[in-house]
């Protein structure tokens, strides 16, 4: 059974990151982008993932999307015509649609093959608590990797970014030449 | 239909729209959302096995998805970075005229 909701919900994401990929705007494509992660978002919601849900609302929409509009606004140039798509977009799309195709008809022969006796009446009441726990017991040593990628992954993008003229030690070699 | 198989179909709607994004896309940054957009596919399948699998109290996709966005961030920072770093280079984001490794 689908139900009205989960018709509009996954409209949304679909039709916000259809928009982002097709728009020639890069600042507009970030926000049909943001519209297509909150739609996500009300599918986790509606699947009864809250804490995820709410996590996709902080980290993409919150978090990736700023991060997307101030990369886009720092590489802005305003006097080149931009050009949507690269040359080899045709052989692009063809791609896309044969994935398409293909993982489609695998899921609709799959149902077809085992009608599913997956149907569940109530959704698994999950709360926050359950999550902390599971995660302080048993997923402790995916955590902390987690923990460890992320600051390292954080240094190493300021590393990455930083200019070379803003290096004090390169300053003085610089001056020297 | 089925609710589980109407998830997977959306997600794999959200994966082809992703993976022709990151196909064709000129600006480098966009190819970025595109992946990013990839990634949510993928969280959608492990929210929707789940929901509807047949141990959901284990909580096993909930947190792979956890984890998963965590990666995608972290993926996100590094890869914006690195476009930031080849914009200073090559003076554009377009991925067509990035075509040479010599600096």
């Amino acid at each position: 059974m689908m139900t009205a909701t989960f018709l509009i919900l996954a409209a949304i994401a679909v039709a916000g990151s259809a928009t982002a990929m097709s728009l020639r705007n890069a600042v507009h494509c970030v926000l049909a982008l943001t519209a297509g992660f909150l739609g996500l978002a009300g599918l986790y919601l509606y699947l009864g993932a809250q804490f995820v849900g709410l996590t996709q609302v902080m980290v993409y929409v919150g978090a990736v999307a700023i991060l997307a509009v101030f990369a886009i606004m720092m590489t802005h140039h305003p006097g080149e015509p931009e050009e949507r798509f690269s040359r080899l977009w045709l052989s692009g799309f063809i791609i896309a649609a044969a994935v398409f195709l293909t993982l489609a008809r695998a899921i609709t022969l799959a149902f077809v093959a085992s009608p599913a006796s997956t149907t569940q009446a109530a959704a698994p009441s999950v709360t926050a608590q359950q999550i902390g726990d599971t995660l302080l017991s048993r997923y402790v040593l995916p955590l902390e990797i987690i923990g460890l990628l992320l600051t390292a992954a954080l240094i190493g993008a300021v590393i990455i970014a930083m200019d070379p003229k803003d290096d004090p030690s390169h300053t003085e070699e610089e001056a020297t030449q | 239909m089925n609710p589980l198989e109407a998830c997977l179909l959306v997600s794999a709607l959200l994966f082809a729209v992703g993976l022709a994004g990151a196909l064709t896309r000129r600006n480098a940054i966009l190819v970025l959302i595109g992946i990013e957009l990839m990634l949510n596919a993928a969280n959608l399948n492990f929210i929707a096995f789940w929901r509807y699998g047949p141990h959901p109290e284990a909580l096993t996709g909930v947190l792979f998805t956890i984890f998963s966005i965590a990666v995608a961030a972290a993926e996100a920072a590094v890869g914006l970075a690195l476009i930031l770093v080849a914009y200073r280079h090559f003076r554009t984001t377009n991925l067509d005229r990035m075509n040479h490794l010599k600096g």
